[in-house]
């Protein structure tokens, strides 16, 4: 399964995209923006204000309610496996039983294809992400062995082992000590180096001004969007937080 | 010694049970996995009730109990997917509610026949005694299928089973490899009712596979061990009802919940055992029993 090839000038674009739970009434109000590959995108808001809704709506994990988002002018599942999405370690069954190698195979399925089985270089490549990730030689362990950071840094692997064009992180640097944030900045710089574009979801308000190229101000609709050095301003993200943000004043 | 284990062997109808058993422990134990890991053994119970209907009718009708039950139970599966998809209904409500009034159905059905009791007990607890040539080689024929799919799709199954926002993400079809799940589950419980019936069927499909979780930490493994143990308790159950003379379908459920609990005790890593002389251990290496050394890259 190949992915159209993609350019070094393709922008990833959010058209009118709104989304939401099945039966909930909660309503994210249409959001587009757009940005180039390399960029960080911050997704900052209040707890409920809908910031991981937007991004499991990009991530193709619920359905759109209106809008369309596109990579290089073609719809984001063209690039299906190319899409990377880091979730929060409490999303997954962490008694599965798995080594930490077949989680981080499991990335390479849409490369694999269905019927077959990981060949020599789809190995080689979840290796060498598992290593990169300061995890060699643990690929057999169970993955209910590991500790928190190391099974985030499992998960940075599989990103990693997806070659992607878009990862998207959700919450990444909650529970996470100073040595595990230290990869996950490597990891990122990394990724926007090689023309990834990564869109994280958090609240923690220092790792955006320092991690992050453009941000985008979510609150039911999209409050703000722009360069970090432009929008990210008291103003702004008083107007996205509202009274909330006591503590950045 | 020999004579227990061949005696039973010289009756065609003790044949063919062992036959069947052999192929149901092993289907059940196989799929039992996936149901354990999915926290389906809920929805496998409504199945397992859902189908009797249909098995009535059959039977009613002098038809094959397989096919009817087969039929009802692929209707069921793709209800209960539907059902499952739509997160406005309460799943476990609505399957508590109508799967077992289906349950309720086939027991009015076949209680305004004369001499019910007797047929309404071969029905609810098996009767592999009574199994048939043609029923047991449509039950292999139905294992070679299942074993084939899951062959080809365990990649995906388990994907969806360990982080189904992964699957969604790649753009698996999920809403459909659900319901083959569910429809291997169906055939599986299906396979199963003649053999120990519906209300037993279910720890046939649960306690191999909860077995096989606690002595290994590899999914294939534990496939193959669920297998391993379905089949086992099947024939050793089985040996055990012929010489005592109690319930086929009983005495293999309490067989292969018998090795459940040898496995949760004894088991290598897992087991309570074990588990306790690695705490015992923990106290002077605390930091090996809990997480793996732990190392950042620079």
């Amino acid at each position: 399964m190949t992915a159209p090839p993609l350019d070094a000038d393709a922008r990833l674009v959010l058209d009118g995209v709104s989304a939401g739970y099945a039966g909930s009434t909660f309503d994210l109000a249409p959001v587009s923006f757009e940005v180039g590959r390399g960029e960080v995108v911050g997704i900052i808001g209040p707890n409920g204000g809908g910031k991981s809704t937007l991004l499991k709506a990009v991530a193709g994990v619920l359905p759109l309610r209106s809008g369309r988002v596109t990579l290089g002018g073609r719809p984001l599942s063209e690039h299906r496996g190319r899409l990377a999405f880091v979730p929060q370690r409490e999303d997954v069954h962490w008694g599965f039983p798995g080594s930490a190698l077949d989680v981080v195979l499991m990335g390479r399925n849409r490369d694999i294809g269905w019927f077959r089985r990981p060949d020599r270089e789809d190995r080689r490549i979840a290796l060498e992400s598992l290593q990169r990730m300061g995890l060699g030689g643990m690929e057999h362990n169970h993955i209910s062995e590991f500790s928190g950071g190391q099974q985030q840094r499992i998960f940075l692997a599989r990103a990693l082992a997806q070659e992607p064009r878009l990862v998207l992180l959700d919450e990444p640097f909650t529970g996470v000590d100073t040595a595990n944030r230290a990869v996950l900045h490597a990891v990122i710089r990394a990724f926007a180096a090689d023309g990834v574009i990564v869109l994280v979801a958090t609240h923690d308000l220092d790792e955006v001004q320092e991690m992050t190229t453009s941000i985008a101000c979510i609150n039911r609709r999209l409050v703000a969007f722009g360069p970090t050095e432009e929008t990210f301003t008291p103003e702004t993200l008083r107007a996205t937080f509202g009274g909330q943000l006591a503590v950045f004043a | 010694m020999s004579d227990l284990l061949l005696d039973p062997l010289q009756y065609p109808f003790m044949q063919r049970a062992l036959a069947e058993i052999v192929i149901v422990g092993i289907l059940s134990g196989v799929v039992g996995t996936l149901v354990v890991l999915r926290g389906l053994a809920f929805i496998g119970d409504a199945l397992a009730h859902a189908v009797f209907p249909g098995v009535v009718v059959a039977y009613l009708a002098g038809a094959s109990v397989l096919l009817g039950a087969l039929v009802v139970g692929a209707l069921t599966a793709v209800g209960i997917g539907v059902l499952t998809r739509n997160r406005r209904v309460s799943e476990d409500t609505a399957i508590g509610v109508l799967f077992v009034a289906f349950f309720a159905v086939g027991i009015v059905l076949i209680s305004r026949q004369t001499g019910f009791t007797r047929d309404l007990g071969s029905l609810l607890f098996g009767s592999i005694l009574g199994i048939s040539t043609t029923d047991v080689l449509v039950s292999a024929i139905i294992l070679v299928v299942v074993l084939a799919i899951l062959f080809l799709l365990l990649k995906e199954l388990a994907m969806v089973a360990f982080d189904v926002t992964l699957a969604k993400t790649l753009g698996y079809p999920v809403f459909w490899l659900d319901l083959l799940l569910l429809l291997l589950v169906t055939a599986t419980i299906v396979v199963g009712l003649q053999s120990v019936g519906n209300i037993l069927i279910l720890a046939l499909v649960v306690t191999p596979a909860a077995a096989a979780r606690l002595l290994t930490d590899r999914l294939d493994h534990m496939m193959a061990f669920g297998g391993a143990i379905g089949a086992g308790s099947g024939v050793v159950g089985l040996y055990i009802s012929y010489h005592a003379g109690s319930s086929a379908g009983a005495t293999i459920v309490l067989t292969a919940t018998a090795v459940f609990l040898v496995s949760l005790v004894l088991a290598p890593k897992h087991g309570l055992v074990a588990q306790a002389l690695l705490r015992r251990q923990g106290r002077h290496h605390a930091h090996h029993a809990h997480a793996l050394e732990d190392t950042p890259p620079a």
